[in-house]
């Protein structure tokens, strides 16, 4: 087995051919060939691919061991468990092979691991976050890397001249300070890993995440530098060559920083004319990204910056321009490759430790190195932060300062560096090589094991990560004009002046440029945050069970959660709800018929909770199961129309909350409890299969009631209050129900057809007779408060269901004796005012818009919603004493049998 | 032109803005306007005005423009709306109109450099040490988190009525959001700002409402610029 496991360790490594073939490799050259051959193994033509694969594979696979436990991972970040996997694999490759020969090769590294992490951490960069504290981290990537790299070098020198080094270690101040440029640098690789998982407040992170970016720049200067005065020979560098070492540092800063600007450009520029090939949309970012990084590194600009810069340009114009799904796909490639080259590294940085070859020993020189790494970070920090605390808003703490400090880790970057030195320009490498590895070593697991004890500690305020609402949002763009125009005003041109001008020569130069025209129309920030929010709340409204129908919007999980007396106290309901009484008399008054009350019930529901769709939902909607090919646009289009629109309903029944919502509920749950029993006749009284029937009939449900819902709209056009009367089908119920119940094998909603016309022989104008207006001023005020409790449990239940996946949970309810629900009943009206999380409502049609988005696994918001649905049926069955259920029950099948 | 050089065109820093605010006055006896704080017409009065002023505002008055030279102050000691409005940048500027109005509260034409300190003052940033040392007894200081977010709210609230309506919102929208989305979505955008922050269904924000949509943010830090210290 280990043997079969070595090959695979050839792999990002050189002189991988000395590694032991495995036995069942036949096609040796030499032998004759042996005709045809029934089965041939070729090793050989897959070695290389084969080898990368089962790297990758591997390591993947020790993260998922990793994340078994939940308690590990909390405690050890992942970089330390993935280094210390390395040495446990060198040191097997060691045993195994005798030699350790495979190391982190830093053409590998930064030919293709490092430029994934690098874009994704530029392209993912909170771009606001980065410029509001690009002077802090500016100042730190700058003076900070210089003064580490110097006081190092020289204090290690220094060392050395006390005798403290063992004379061994050839090496002059050039030497050390080249050793002291390599090693100043903090690491954004193991920066990220660590800092990801200790969750420190967002401006100590881009502080030194961002310095670990940015200081690539005075790192490569640094090394370039030193290298060739170290090459050169100290006595033949001239003062010329120190004022190019000087000129070099803005010319790769600089020259990087515009190569990526440069290839964001393009790259923005391109994505702009792929509409027709969405497909290669991720392909190129990447491509073009990639060549940004290749292309600073071809001219020995800082490629780090380059890439950094190419992802934090890009990304506004190119989210924009490409289309939703290759945004998803931009994102999790680009995760998925950070986070594999992450794992590589760390575990080939593991690997690389066990060679003893290149052990060379210094204790001076190990010890002396962490202690100066240490020290002067620290200090370079205490003496920066002074300074620029003279000049920031907001100051950096002592807290932040040890964070800093103590966060400045240093990572595989040093160690590819101190691999490139050259052992005959520089004899002293052995010591450096592990003198570095020690650093690393001890940087990512002693230091990233003790941040996050030290954080807790010391208190360090933590990042609170709350939804964004368009409050929030619209007021920040105010305060940010506010700040603007007071800069003006007072005559200073500060950072907000110019980003204010930025931001406005943006909106009309560059954003025409590289936005597609329809992009560019609806980039506008809060435009934006007021789509994702609706979006957010579709979601949430399907995984739900789309059916959780009170006043619109109220309790809307992206709004703040609201205690508004008019929700919480049923006396005030009662009361607005017999108010509210005259409304639906009026609308009544329209519908010739009543025959049916349980469709008038049906109406005050949906007045509630939805609003009028338009009048091209019906084509779409009884187009939807008819051609697939279309299904996606049109539920788009359900879907954009139903968020322009909901909060039309949402305003007009504003007044009305109680009313609307304790209607709705009425009927909601009276129809969905016929259906329950419709559905239970159907199958026979076999409860068992209730789950799949209920499933369908719901979705049916859903579908007519879109349809009737359109036809209401046609006919009651004059209804200002957004209530719309429509009519239940209850006799398609019914019918699906039995459907559904032969449909036990394939559950899906999508083989039954829509019943169009059953929905609209129940219309209640086109049937006759029967007052509405009586019941439902008399029902309301005796009916409001049970409902209100089934109502809760409803949303109880449904949120229990979302808490638990719903494939598993779906089964086990439908054998569930209904007596747990039965008695948790009582308790409800008792939960009733504090009621955290009401249920909120919405549009059916948008369930089903939102449904078939994620058409892939359009199954699990179908199985959540049977479960309330389950439970509400039980508690009917079970408490027929009930005014409402029992009332129900019987309209229900007076009005149907 | 009003703001023209004045001869004397020499620099204010910190340590001469007095006298050279007593300098101006001097000069322009006719222009000089009482302030809400007290008056200016004897030239006694003025040092300590500024005196005053930096102590209520908390500004470091040398720094603002209108003591620069080439400033309003140079030659009077009221500063007119149009003075405002001639800034090139705020006539870009969404909330440009609104924040020029926010200078001149009774709807007067003219603003003295106290009131115009006051506004500026609600831009200081916050200073730790102040909060400690304050007296509890004294009005919370014009920089305060709870005064930040009323200059931002009277800007939302042109009617003066304490709540941001729909259509108020509406308004502040459609300066905010660019030409690009159309009135019919800008509205539904305003429906659900309102809601999402009207608590008590009323259909309007009021201040309580504002402040408490926002609690999450850091006021203090957003409100502030640096160069106010």
């Amino acid at each position: 087995m280990l043997r079969a496991a070595l090959p695979l360790l050839g792999l990002l490594l050189a002189g991988a051919g000395a590694v032991e073939e495995p036995t069942q490799d036949p096609g040796l050259p030499g032998e004759p060939p042996p005709g045809l051959e029934l089965f041939r193994w070729q090793w050989h033509e897959v070695e290389a691919p084969y080898l990368v694969a089962l790297w990758i594979l591997v390591a993947s696979l020790a993260k998922i061991v990793f994340h078994l436990s939940r308690k590990v991972t909390s405690l050890v970040p992942e970089s330390c468990l993935l280094i210390l996997l390395g040495l446990v694999l060198g040191g097997i490759v060691l045993a195994v092979a005798k030699k350790a020969e495979y190391q982190l090769e830093p053409g590998t590294f930064f030919l293709f691991l490092l430029p994934p992490i690098v874009l994704d951490s530029g392209y993912f960069m909170p771009s606001r976050l980065f410029f509001d504290n690009l002077g802090a981290i500016l100042t730190y990537a700058v003076v900070g890397t210089l003064w580490n790299a110097f006081t190092t070098g020289a204090a290690l020198w220094g060392l050395q001249q006390a005798g403290l080094v063992a004379p061994k270690v050839q090496a002059g101040l050039l030497d050390f300070l080249l050793f002291g440029s390599l090693i100043s640098a903090v690491d954004p690789v193991a920066v990220l890993a660590v800092f990801e998982e200790v969750h420190v407040n967002e401006t100590l992170f881009i502080i030194v995440f961002g310095e670990s970016l940015l200081n690539d720049a005075v790192t490569v200067v640094l090394y370039k530098v030193c290298n060739s005065f170290v090459e050169m020979g100290s006595a033949n560098v001239r003062a010329t060559d120190y004022l190019k070492g000087v000129a070099s540092l803005f010319v790769v800063s600089l020259g990087g920083a515009a190569v990526g600007l440069v290839f964001a450009f393009l790259l923005a520029l391109t994505t702009r004319f792929t509409k027709r090939v969405r497909i290669i949309e991720p392909l190129l970012v990447f491509l073009l990204a990639y060549a940004a990084y290749l292309t600073a590194e071809m001219a020995s600009l800082s490629a780090i910056l380059a890439v950094t810069m190419c992802g934090l340009g890009c990304k506004k114009y190119v989210e924009a321009n490409i289309s939703h799904k290759s945004r998803t796909a931009v994102k999790y490639t680009m995760k998925t490759l950070a986070s594999c080259a992450e794992t590589i590294i760390f575990m080939l940085l593991g690997i690389s430790a066990v060679d003893s070859s290149k052990w060379a020993w210094d204790s001076g020189l190990v010890l002396g190195t962490l202690f100066f790494i240490l020290f002067f970070r620290a200090l370079g920090v205490v003496l920066q932060t002074w300074v620029l605390n003279q000049f920031r808003l907001v100051r950096l703490d002592k807290i932040d300062q040890v964070v800093m400090s103590y966060g400045g880790l240093r990572g595989a970057v040093a160690f590819a560096l101190v691999i490139l030195l050259d052992r005959m320009k520089v004899p002293a490498k052995d010591y450096f090589v592990a003198t570095t590895i020690v650093v690393v070593f001890f940087t990512v697991i002693v230091q990233g094991l003790t941040i996050k004890p030290l954080v807790k500690w010391l208190k360090v305020k933590r990042s609170e990560h709350h939804k964004p609402t368009l409050n929030q949002e619209l007021h920040e763009h105010t305060f940010d004009h506010i700040l603007a125009a007071v800069e003006d005003v007072v005559g200073h041109h500060g950072y907000h002046y110019w980003r204010d001008r930025w931001e406005q020569f943006d909106k009309k130069y560059l954003s025409q440029l590289l936005m597609r025209r329809s992009a560019y129309r609806i980039r506008d920030q809060i435009w934006d945050v007021y789509y994702r929010l609706n979006i957010r709340d579709a979601i949430s409204f399907v995984d739900q069970g789309g059916h959780v129908l009170s006043s619109t919007g109220l309790t809307l999980p992206s709004m703040p959660s609201r205690n508004s007396v008019a929700e919480t106290s049923v006396t005030n309901l009662l009361r607005e709800s017999g108010s509210g009484a005259c409304l639906d008399l009026q609308v009544i008054d329209t519908v010739r018929s009543g025959r049916d009350r349980e469709d008038a019930v049906m109406h005050h529901l949906l007045c509630g909770g939805l609003y009028k769709p338009r009048r091209r939902y019906k084509a779409s909607c009884s187009r939807h199961f008819i051609s697939e090919d279309a299904q996606e646009r049109q539920d788009k289009e359900v879907f954009q129309q139903n968020m322009k629109r909901r909060l039309e309903s949402f305003k007009s029944t504003k007044h009305n909350i109680c009313f609307t919502k304790s209607k709705p509920r009425l009927r909601k749950t009276g129809h969905r409890k016929k259906d329950g029993v419709a559905n239970a006749e159907a199958a026979n009284g076999k409860p068992q299969d209730l789950g799949f029937q209920d499933t369908a009939a719901v979705i049916l449900t859903v579908e007519s009631e879109e349809e009737e819902e359109s036809d209401s709209s046609e006919t009651e056009k004059e209804d200002d209050e957004g209530i719309i009367f429509v009519a239940r089908a209850t006799s398609e119920v019914l019918q699906e129900g039995k459907v559904s119940g032969n449909l036990e094998v394939c559950p899906s909603p999508r083989i039954i057809p829509p019943s169009p016309t059953c929905a609209e022989k129940e219309l209640p104008w086109k049937s006759g007779q029967g007052d509405l207006a009586v019941y439902v001023s008399s029902e309301t005020t005796k009916i409001v408060p049970v409902e209100m409790q089934t109502g809760w449990n409803q949303s109880m239940s449904s949120l229990e269901s979302l808490a638990s996946p719903p494939c598993t949970q779906a089964p086990t309810l439908t054998h569930l004796p209904p007596c747990p629900l039965g008695t948790e009943e009582p308790q409800a009206p008792l939960n009733l005012p504090s009621d955290p999380h009401p249920s909120f409502a919405f549009p059916p049609s948008l369930a089903k818009a939102g449904r078939s988005r994620s058409e892939s696994s359009a199954d699990i918001p179908q199985q959540q919603e049977l479960q309330p649905l389950m439970g509400h049926k039980d508690n009917t069955r079970l408490s027929p004493g009930i005014a409402n259920s029992h009332w129900c029950i019987q309209f229900n099948r007076g009005g149907w049998l | 032109m009003r703001n023209v050089l004045g001869p004397s065109g020499i620099g204010t820093k910190a340590s001469s803005s007095s006298a050279h605010l007593l300098s101006l006055s001097q000069r322009d006896l006719d222009s000089v306007h009482s302030s809400a704080m007290g008056s200016l017409s004897s030239h006694a009065a003025i040092i300590p005005d500024l005196d005053s002023i930096r102590r209520e505002t908390g500004c470091e008055c040398a720094r603002l423009r209108w003591l620069e030279p080439g400033g309003w102050g140079r030659r009077r000691c009221n500063a007119a709306r149009m003075d405002l409005q001639r800034i090139g940048a705020l006539a870009v500027n969404p909330l440009g109109d609104r924040i020029i109005e926010s200078f001149f509260p009774d709807g007067g034409q003219q603003v003295d450099f106290a009131g115009f300190a006051r506004v500026l003052a609600h831009f200081r940033p916050v200073d730790d040490e102040d909060i400690g040392n304050r007296d509890p007894k004294q009005p919370e200081p014009l920089n305060s988190r709870t005064n930040k977010l009323r200059f931002a709210f009277q800007l939302y609230d042109l009617d003066r009525d304490g709540k941001i309506s729909r259509r108020e919102m509406l308004q502040v929208l459609r300066l905010m959001v660019g030409v690009q989305v159309t009135e019919e979505q800008l509205e539904s955008i305003a429906d659900r700002t309102v809601q999402e922050a009207d608590e008590d269904g009323d259909g309007a924000v009021s201040f309580l409402e504002f402040t408490k949509s926002l609690e999450k943010m850091n006021i203090e830090q957003k409100m502030s610029i640096r160069i106010l210290k």
